[in-house]
């Protein structure tokens, strides 16, 4: 593997990394439900993709690297799904968002 | 036509998980391939909105703006989330979508989803729910560049 590819692969994974870790943060910090959804949309979206570019690379052309595009497919396809079935279940059982212009909650 | 791109998609999904070349295993997967391929249309889920190889071209061409529209807001998501004073003003918003197949308005629903900072909560033929993080990206959602591309992609109105 040359240097250039080398370090491409690691800033991948190291911002891949990062995302997760923002993504974790922001679950944290978010007041309510909805809004923790949306922080969690880092992870499995710029947090995965960069990771498994980044691991792409370093498997280079070949059946892994074809195998982690199948498994970016998957999750290109189903994380969308799962995160709306998640919202829309919680506001079907009457969990109201918290909207902007409205008093804030009490810190839990 | 629609058929064989099914067995040739099953066929290439086998010899990819596979990885084994010899040709028991080859004849083995090109038999699977063909039997569920057979099965799916005896079930007659093999149609436009099952297995929708007319939008692959269209797809192909949506898919890079879309990733490049996730990267973006997913910047701008974590710059939300780093802030000390945390700028967060969420925002419910209802608007009608122009898509008119199955298939568009799933992939308009999976996109503003995919987009961190937008949630779809509901999505149905004539208005779409959607949460969002920010007033300012719950304005932008009605009559989106991304809405026309998803329109655009599934052949027009």
């Amino acid at each position: 593997m040359s240097a250039a590819l080398g370090f491409a692969s690691w800033a991948l994974l190291v911002a891949g990394a990062g995302a997760c870790l923002v993504g974790a943060l922001g679950t944290l910090r978010m007041p309510d439900f909805y809004t923790r959804a949306h922080a969690a949309s880092l992870v499995d979206t710029l947090g995965a993709g960069f990771v498994l570019l980044g691991l792409a690379l370093q498997a280079g052309w070949g059946l892994v690297a074809a195998k982690l595009a199948l498994v970016g497919l998957l999750i290109f396809f189903t994380s969308p799904a799962a995160a709306h079935a998640l919202a829309r279940a919680a506001l079907g059982r009457g969990l109201q968002p918290l909207l902007f212009g409205e008093d804030a909650p009490s810190k839990r | 036509m629609r058929l064989a791109a099914l067995a040739a998609a099953l066929f290439a999904f086998w010899l990819l998980l596979s990885g084994i070349f010899t040709p028991f295993l080859v004849l083995s997967g090109l038999a699977a391939a063909v039997g569920v391929a057979a099965l799916a249309w005896r079930m007659e889920v093999v149609d436009r909105e099952g297995h929708p190889i007319h939008l692959m071209p269209g797809a192909l061409a949506y898919w890079p703006w879309l990733v490049k529209e996730i990267v973006k807001s997913g910047w701008q998501v974590a710059r939300i989330v780093l802030d000390p004073r945390l700028p967060i003003s969420p925002t419910l918003v209802r608007f009608s979508p122009s898509q008119s197949t199955v298939v568009g308005l799933v992939t308009h629903a999976n996109s503003i989803t995919l987009t961190p900072g937008t949630l779809t909560i509901e999505a149905e033929r004539e208005a779409f729910l959607v949460h969002a993080l920010t007033r300012g990206g719950a304005a932008g959602l009605a009559g989106s560049e991304m809405d026309r591309r998803v329109t655009r992609l599934e052949g027009g109105p």
